[in-house]
């Protein structure tokens, strides 16, 4: 049955948002650049070859354990076009804020938003603010775009059209401490380890992992939807699978405990700072203690890989030894989560 | 500490699926009664592991593919009055009704929260005097104390404006009705939950009745892979009973207190489960003397309801008779995204599992 009206599971980031996108977005704004719907869209304007991404952010709390929604806007935006292969260089920044924010915290996330750009090296270089009133929104929303330089050899990395049969699958780090980070805020619990959001600007891990000597052929950031939405789209309509192994895949106990509490699979939660990425096999294991020389990667670690058994699928061997599917986020395990 | 670790080792694993293989002589039919069960058979991938004799059913243990259409309508039509705030759990809200969900009479404009507990819903009762808060208490044993709790606080604290709607159901005269139907079982994994609050005791009267073994278990894939075993035992050696897996939280008697509210605050009485119809005894309903919670008693609502969606074979695969996979709208008309029925929306629903897990 499709839905008649909005639904929030539209902004989940899984199925659901992306037959919005389709069969709405994609129908009406169709060309080359968008319907490829990556992470950021590689154009050129006069022989200049550019990434080019755009993002909103409306997070609730505005401020987190580990972070705050203007960061969040900032390396967000970073991390879209970092993964895209590119140098990000230039952000834009709009607000829309609530009547009775506090001016302090709006100055606090502004801070925030001016240091994480200073980390990830970008200038904010146009901006806009419009305030509207009570109600009308939830306390503060940002959008940034950004753009950046992509060199040549790299283009291929958005596509992932040199992906085969063979090659492995590196995760960044532990899953779900973002999202989990944010459900512990809104509900006010205490797990025994505080968990802080993960997120950060990745372009220091993509800049490292693509100077290395190893064979990259797709990197994503894992935000809205989990890594298991993010495998499912890589080999959608593709002649490979994607295998995973459940006891490789890095999630932290604190994380773990809370998702047993409240059902979620972290294949499925939103991270901010993680990267999945596919290397040609022989480079991996390189390529993975190269990254774990950097603390935003410290954990990186081969957690499947490219098979040509399962033509289009996700598939993961349990703990146990037992197979199962993964398939997409369907509608919506959190509230508004980023 | 760490729990759950020991009851995903892979070698205890082994060990249990090499006893069960050993045990196995006769084709046997099982079924487990728990959607937490189903979920964690299909997300371990245990049945990719059992010898071919054994058959796994998914059974009518889904809290919320066994709420019948009639009770998402009146949800809805109550959801849609003015100045009333609507409170369930979780995935009842996708459900569709004959006038679509709680999620779109949400999207609508209608007052609809998900809580997890109901000392929430008292909380949002406190919150807006001048609104009535309905919460639509949907569940087994495991979540019923938990409504007779809220009700007994709600007295105690002069709260008047809130009411509530009840598809509370009980386990063992459902599994009745499954093998009185005719249904071929030859053994149930008997729900966990509902035992740690009911007890196992609750389940003696259907083992003796029908001569058929029982087994309750914890919900890891070694808990799972223990009962499984423990049942073909059972079978093997022709036994029946109600033995317990799950010994580190069910015991035969349960959580007394809990049963005690549940028992002052409800009474048994005829409930409708979605594609099986209406089960005596199987229901639990307010009594009289905590009628000003009873939401259909103080707020007068009109509900309109169809029928069932055609094709949709849930009724079928609550009863075991049929694997999600034969249904003619299973992954094609009906997906979760997209989903028909309510074995589709749940989590815990039998054609959910299989629609995300099955390999």
């Amino acid at each position: 049955m499709e839905a008649k009206h909005i639904l929030i599971g539209h902004g989940s980031g899984g199925r659901l948002s992306r037959d919005l996108i389709r069969n709405l977005f994609v129908k009406y704004f169709s060309n080359p650049f968008l319907d490829g719907l990556g992470d950021a869209s590689l154009v050129s304007i006069r022989g200049s070859k550019l990434a080019f991404t755009t993002d909103s952010y409306v997070i609730d709390p505005i401020f987190f354990p580990g972070g705050n929604i203007g960061q969040l806007a900032v390396s967000g935006t970073v991390n879209d076009l970092s993964v895209a292969g590119a140098i990000p260089e230039y952000l834009t920044a709009g607000f829309i804020i609530e009547e009775g924010l506090s001016i302090n915290d709006l100055e606090r996330i502004v801070q925030s938003m001016a240091e994480e750009a200073n980390r990830a090296g970008v200038s904010i270089v146009a901006g806009d603010t419009k305030v509207v009133k009570k109600g009308q929104c939830d306390k503060l929303f940002i959008n940034t775009s950004g753009i950046g330089h992509i060199p040549e050899e790299r283009r291929h990395i958005q596509s992932g059209e040199r992906i085969e049969t063979g090659d492995k699958i590196l995760l960044t780090g532990t899953l779900g401490d973002h999202a989990i980070a944010i459900l512990s805020a809104r509900e006010n619990l205490e797990p025994d380890e505080a968990i802080l959001s993960d997120a950060a600007p990745l372009n220091l891990v993509t800049e490292l992992a693509l100077q290395t000597p190893a064979d990259i052929a797709a990197m994503h950031d894992i935000t809205r939807g989990g890594l298991a939405t993010i495998l499912c789209e890589t080999c959608e309509n593709r002649s490979f699978g994607i295998k995973l192994y459940e006891d490789k895949i890095p999630v932290k106990q604190s994380v773990k405990s809370i998702c047993e509490l409240y059902g979620f699979d972290p294949l499925y939660l939103a991270n901010e700072g993680k990267i999945m990425m596919i290397v040609k096999k022989g480079t991996e294991d390189h390529l993975c203690s190269r990254l774990r020389e950097e603390p935003l990667s410290k954990d990186a670690v081969i957690i499947g890989e490219v098979t040509g058994d399962y033509p289009g699928r996700v598939v993961m061997q349990s703990f146990i030894g037992g197979m199962r599917n993964i398939d997409m986020l369907s509608g919506e395990m959190l509230p508004r989560i980023c | 500490m760490i729990f759950t670790e020991g009851f995903r080792d892979i070698g205890l694993a082994k060990k249990l699926l090499e006893q069960i293989r050993r045990t196995t002589k006769h084709a046997v039919r099982i079924m487990e009664v728990c959607g937490g069960h189903t979920m964690a058979i299909r997300k371990s991938g245990i049945q990719t592991l059992l010898p071919g004799e054994i058959e796994l059913l998914s059974g009518p243990g889904c809290p919320v593919c066994v709420t019948d259409q009639r009770f998402i309508d009146l949800a809805v039509a109550y959801a849609c009055l003015p100045e009333t705030i609507l409170l369930t759990y979780g995935d009842l809200i996708r459900v569709p009704g004959s006038a679509g969900s709680l999620d779109e009479a949400k999207a609508s404009g209608a007052d609809v929260r998900i809580i997890q507990s109901t000392f929430q819903a008292l909380e949002i009762a406190k919150d807006n005097p001048g609104r009535n808060i309905i919460f639509a208490g949907i569940g087994f044993e495991t979540t019923i104390p938990g409504t007779a709790v809220a009700v007994l606080e709600a007295r105690k604290a002069d709260i008047r404006n809130f009411f509530i709607i009840s598809a509370h159901k009980t386990m063992p005269e459902a599994m009745g009705a499954l093998i009185e139907e005719g249904i071929p079982i030859d053994g149930y994994i008997g729900p966990g939950h509902v035992s740690t609050i009911a007890g196992s005791r609750i389940f003696n009267p259907l083992a003796d009745t029908y001569r058929i073994p029982i087994v309750i278990s914890g919900f890891e894939p070694v808990d799972l892979l223990q009962s499984i075993w423990m049942l073909i035992k059972m079978l093997e050696e022709k036994r029946y009973g109600v033995e317990i897996q799950y010994s580190r939280l069910v015991s035969r008697e349960g959580n007394l207190k809990a049963r005690q509210m549940v028992d002052e605050v409800f009474e048994p009485c005829t409930q409708y489960w979605r594609g099986i119809g209406p089960i005596p005894g199987s229901g639990l309903r307010l009594r009289k003397e905590f009628s000003d919670f009873d939401a259909e008693k103080h707020i007068p609502v009109e509900v309109k309801s169809g029928p069932e969606p055609k094709a949709c074979i849930c009724g079928l695969i609550l009863k075991g008779l049929k694997k999600p996979t034969d249904c003619p709208l299973f992954k094609r008309k009906c997906t979760p995204t997209y989903p028909v029925g309510a074995c589709m929306v749940s989590s815990e629903g039998a054609c959910s599992a299989y629609y995300h897990y099955n390999s």
